[in-house]
Parts: structure tokens; C-alpha cells; sequence
């Protein structure tokens, strides 16, 4: 049984309410930061605690703080991310609706340590059920001083609000949100400059995502030092994962960096297997973004090693044989399912939600799902593989934002790990409209020569 | 894409005009801007859609021009820019979900209604669209109703029937 540092108390009724959330420990960590600690001092126990950005991208958090310009008589804010639109990831969702506190609670603390006196929390305007739970949580923790003017007697100032967003997966991107939060088009911004030095108003911000402040309440409470002794090397820590997929158990579920994959998937504490006895055939592990994986490679390394749940393992061999940890939204795909279509429709999404900014995305998304389109329907040429790997190329690297990789890695992974499967659609236009691929061979340990092969087409 | 729809001049009432001033106090002088978002939501609670007539207002209200409305509310896919049914039961139809059966629930909705994605049926109660990752993967097959935004999970044909029969009878 892992540890559980946010989610330990979720099942407890009333979790949700300031009294009960107090309780169980709510609030010490408001307590010890601002009576005992120095803002530099908050910082610098979340620098030890290695914990890295929850949201995808994996930046240590305590640098990020500490990159913050700090002009006279200018305000700096901090805005937490909770924007959450990465398809297969719900985790942020689950930790605002049943344990708000443990975010407003991290807001204050974290606030504290920037020297924020205003801060705000996106959430994507979907989430209006969320947006009413945090706006309670907020009045409530206001009651009781701790929130507003002169908190808890010692003299600092915080007003915390809530804002919707308006349905735009581009404004998880902080640059996006901040534009958003300003009243305008999701549009991301040319940096530099960084948030940290011209942010929300042209002021420094910093930007992080919903579980990243939540877990600054345990490093203050245990201290980093002591966080940092859970997870495996430079993935310290535990994490949200959100399951999803054809899994016996979806959900969310708390996990301590390092887990085998193996287990996550199989194990009835965690996932229970793949739903109605079926086998398992690829995964994404961190959300729609990062690279698919088949079976054999998302359970092990190319070399036969188990693969982990950690920012190291998940990407080992790279993009040939690997994949990444992102923002834990781990999707699993049963043997029935169609990687065409998937790919489909991760395309159709990237394309829908690019901003439009620049062009080889704003075209490219267009380009992919028009071409995946017709290899699903059964009009695709065989040029049409390579003709999708040569957009996803020239996207890739090419926008002011990462929206072109998002939305090329899961093309050109697909292609890569899958592409008897779409030379079946173009040789088979009718028979794959009625039934499926299947497992093919995906399942199967690989060869260590097979994957060199690929290595090389790649490198 | 935006069209100009003939619609009557719309009042704002004073319960609509108060909620605008508070969410305007959240942000510094002269950054009232950063309301608009919070304030479209609003309206659309209030009417239904988002119409230029209201954008007007609220560009009014925000001391900036109608097209900064018009851009932002064109951008955002929560805003409503055409009329639509009472009740919008917007399908999660993003990769997680077709996993686990969305596609069918579209079109069972489609064929349970009656009408096509994005038209009203007759009686003005129902309208119905596909919406991208709504972040709620593990309970797919989702969708919501705004403007509460309320979720329903693990779709199946049956609940989608008794949501859409409760609708009705409401």
C-alpha cells in the first residue's frame, strides 16, 4: 500500500467542509508557514522536496518559484492552473471536488512564499460544479480568518478568487491562461519574456497546476527533506494518476512515483486489469499528448526491464521506445480497439483546439485529421503513412507553443508502433470499416534487433 | 463564426448588473477586462445564448469595445453565438470516451431527438452537440447540461432515455 499524502483523508465524510478538513490536520501547514517560516524559507523546503509540475510539462516547481522578479512596489500574483483539458486526465477535477481545502490551503501557503496578495485560480469554465465547491471552500476559509486581511494575526494580506475559463484546451498553456485571465483570445504569448518576469498585468506570476500547489501543504507539514524520500530518484513524491480507457477500475489514484507499470495495470489495489477479460493492447500514460506505447513496451524496456510510473522510466529509450509520465492521464485500449481511429480523433481534437496563431499548426492539425480521416474510412493510399509522418515532422517544433508537438507526437507514435495497422486500412478498405486489426503482435515480447530497427529509422 | 442575428434590444436586470460589479471589484483598476469571461457566462445563463445585442451591453458595461467581446465570445466554445435548445446536452467525444461507447450515445441521442448536432428540436426544448475531453475519462461515457454545467456518467443508452424523458417532464 503506497503512501497517500493528498488524497489520505478523501474518503472521510464531510472532507469538504472547513470543520472536518481541520480536523484531520487542515490548516497546519497556513499555521506553520506563516508564523514560523520566512517566504524564502517556504521556498526553499519545496526546492528540497524535488517536486516537479504536475500539469505535464515536470519543471521543479521550487525553481520555477524562485526564477519570480521581485521589483519594488510592483504586485506579483500566483494563478493556479486549473484549466484541466488534456484528454484521459481528470485527476485535478477529482481533487477540487472532494478535498477543495487542500488547494486553498496550498494557494495561501504558496501565495505566501511568492508574496502574492492576490491570487487567482482558472478553472476551465466546464467546471462549474468545481467552481461553486472552491468559492464555498474560499467563503469559508475567509470566516475563519484565514483568508483576507492580516491572516491568523500575523499581518499578511490574501484575496483568493476563482475564475472561469470559457472552453479552450490552449488556455492550460500558462501563457494562454494569462492572456484568458486578462479578458482575451487564448492566444499564447512569444516568450521570453516568462511569466515570472511579465505575467498577469505585465506583472511577475507564477503559473501552477492544481496538484502542484496542493502538494506544497505535506512538504510544509513533513518537510521537504521528508518528501523527498518517497518516489524514486529525481521523480520524488507521489502523484495523481487518472486511469481511464478499458480498465476493471477507472479512476484516480494516488500513487507513489517509482510503482511498475505492471502493477498499476494489473493489480486490484489500482487498476484490476483490462475490463471483460480482454488483453491488453497499448496505453498513453500521460495523457493524449505523449507518445502511444504497445503493450509489450509500455510493461517493459526495449532491454526486458520492468518500466516504472516516473518521470525517468516512462520516457527511457526516448521517443523510439518510450513515452512520458506528462500529466498522469494514463489511457489503456483493449485489444478491439482501432488505433487509426484513436489517432483519428486525437488529430480531429488538436485541430479543433489549436488557437490558430501559427500556421503549421493551424494548417498541420488540419492536414492530419483530413489524411487519418480517410485512412479510416477506407480511401487511404499507402503515401498517405508517410505523407502524415512528413506534417507531424514539420509541425513539430515549429509554434510558439507546445500544441504542434501535442499534436504530432501522437501521430507520429502511432505510425511508428503501428504501422502494420494502417497499411491494413489502406490494403483492406472494407474489411476494416467491419472489424478490427486486433492484437496483432503488440502484445508480444520484442526482439532487442527489432527495436534497433526502429531506433535507426528514427535517429 | 460570428453572424448577426435580428434580435430585440436586452435588458439587463439589476440582480445581472450587481453580479457584473462584483466580479469587476476581483481585478485591479482599470483591469475590469478580466471580467468578460466570467460576465459572458452570465448572460448566457440569463438568455440562453450569446447575442450581439448583450455582447453590446457588456462591452458597455466593461468600457471596451464590441469586438473585443465578439473575438473572445467567437474563440471560447461555451459561448452560445446562435440561438439554441432549453436544454444544449453536450457529448464528451474526445478519445477516452469512444473507448467506452460515445459514439454510440451521439447517435442514439441524435435518433432519440431527432434532430441533427447542433439544431433545435421543435418544441425549443432540446438541442445536442459532441464537445471535446469534458476531464472526466473514468466515468465515460460523459455529458453536460449547462448553464449549472451538470455532469452525467457512464452514459448508457437507458440513462440517456430517463435524462432525456426527466427533461421532458420537468
Amino acid at each position: 500500500m503506497g503512501r497517500k499524502l493528498l488524497l489520505e483523508h478523501i474518503n472521510v465524510p464531510g472532507i469538504n467542509t472547513l470543520e472536518v478538513y481541520r480536523q484531520k490536520g487542515g490548516y497546519r501547514a497556513v499555521e506553520k508557514a506563516l508564523k514560523t517560516l520566512t517566504p524564502d524559507e517556504v521556498v526553499e523546503e519545496v526546492k528540497k522536496s524535488g517536486l516537479r509540475g504536475r500539469g505535464g510539462a515536470g519543471f521543479p516547481t521550487g525553481m520555477k518559484w524562485s526564477f519570480l522578479a521581485k521589483p519594488e512596489g510592483v504586485p506579483r500574483y500566483l494563478v493556479c492552473n486549473a484549466d484541466e483539458s488534456e484528454p484521459g486526465t481528470f485527476k485535478d477535477r477529482y481533487l477540487m471536488t472532494y478535498i477543495p481545502h487542500a488547494l486553498i490551503e496550498g494557494m495561501i501557503v504558496s501565495s505566501f512564499a511568492l508574496g502574492a496578495n492576490t491570487s487567482y485560480i482558472y478553472v476551465r469554465g466546464e467546471m462549474m460544479p468545481q467552481i461553486r465547491i472552491l468559492e464555498k471552500a474560499i467563503a469559508e476559509a475567509k470566516a475563519a480568518g484565514l483568508l483576507g486581511k492580516n491572516i491568523l494575526g500575523t499581518g499578511y494580506d490574501l484575496e483568493l478568487y476563482v475564475q472561469p475559463g470559457g472552453g479552450a484546451y490552449i488556455c492550460g498553456e500558462e501563457t494562454a491562461l494569462l492572456e484568458s485571465l486578462e479578458g482575451k483570445r487564448g492566444n499564447p504569448r512569444i516568450k521570453p519574456p516568462f511569466p515570472a518576469i511579465a505575467g498577469l498585468y505585465g506583472c511577475p506570476t507564477v503559473v501552477n497546476n492544481v496538484e502542484s500547489i496542493a502538494a506544497v501543504v505535506p512538504i510544509i507539514n513533513d518537510g521537504g527533506d521528508e518528501y523527498a524520500k518517497i518516489g524514486i530518484g529525481r521523480s520524488t513524491g507521489t502523484k495523481l494518476i487518472s486511469a481511464s480507457g478499458n480498465l476493471v477500475k477507472p479512476g484516480v489514484y494516488e500513487i507513489e512515483l517509482g510503482l511498475p507499470v505492471e502493477e498499476f495495470i494489473f493489480s486490484d489495489e489500482y487498476c484490476g486489469g483490462i475490463a471483460n477479460g480482454k488483453r491488453l493492447k497499448a496505453t498513453v500514460a500521460g495523457g493524449s499528448s505523449v507518445p502511444i506505447l504497445p503493450a509489450n513496451l509500455t510493461l517493459k524496456y526495449a532491454n526486458g526491464d520492468a518500466r516504472l510510473m516516473s518521470y525517468e522510466s516512462l520516457s527511457e529509450g526516448g521517443f523510439a521506445t518510450g513515452t512520458m509520465l506528462g500529466s498522469g492521464g494514463f489511457i489503456a485500449f483493449d485489444e478491439d480497439q482501432c488505433i487509426v481511429r484513436n489517432t483519428w480523433n486525437f488529430s480531429r481534437f488538436y485541430h479543433h483546439e489549436s488557437c490558430g496563431q501559427c500556421s503549421p499548426c493551424r494548417e498541420g492539425t488540419g492536414w492530419l485529421e483530413k489524411v487519418l480521416h480517410r485512412l479510416e474510412y477506407g480511401h487511404g493510399k499507402m503515401s498517405d503513412i508517410d505523407l502524415l509522418v512528413d506534417v507531424a515532422k514539420k509541425i513539430e517544433g515549429n509554434t510558439i507553443c507546445p500544441l504542434g508537438d501535442a499534436a504530432a507526437w501522437p501521430v507520429a507514435s502511432a505510425i511508428r508502433h503501428f504501422r502494420d495497422e494502417f497499411e491494413w486500412h489502406v490494403k483492406e478498405p472494407k474489411k476494416s470499416q467491419e472489424s478490427n486489426y486486433g492484437l496483432a503482435n503488440y502484445a508480444v515480447p520484442i526482439e532487442k534487433v527489432a527495436v534497433e530497427e526502429v531506433k535507426s529509422q528514427n535517429s | 463564426m460570428l453572424k448577426v442575428e435580428k434580435t430585440q434590444p436586452v435588458a439587463f436586470s439589476s440582480a445581472l448588473l450587481a453580479k457584473c460589479d462584483e466580479i469587476i471589484s476581483r481585478y485591479p483598476v482599470g483591469k475590469q477586462k478580466s471580467a468578460l469571461l466570467p460576465i459572458l457566462h452570465f448572460v448566457q445563463a440569463e438568455f440562453g445564448w450569446t447575442s450581439v445585442p448583450a455582447m453590446d451591453k457588456v462591452a458597455e458595461i466593461l468600457e471596451i469595445e464590441p469586438i473585443e467581446v465578439y473575438e473572445v465570445a467567437s474563440f471560447y466554445s461555451m459561448y452560445f453565438l446562435q440561438p439554441k435548445g432549453k436544454y444544449v446536452l453536450e457529448v464528451c467525444r474526445t478519445g477516452p470516451c469512444c473507448l467506452v461507447g460515445a459514439e454510440k450515445i451521439m447517435t442514439h441521442i441524435e435518433n432519440k431527438l431527432g434532430v441533427k448536432e447542433g439544431e433545435v428540436t421543435e418544441d425549443g426544448l432540446f438541442s445536442w452537440r459532441g464537445v471535446e475531453c469534458l476531464a472526466a475519462c473514468g466515468y465515460a461515457p460523459v455529458l453536460q447540461i449547462g448553464p449549472e454545467y451538470t455532469f452525467y456518467e457512464n452514459l448508457t443508452e437507458q440513462s440517456v432515455d430517463t435524462l432525456i424523458n426527466d427533461l421532458r417532464n420537468k
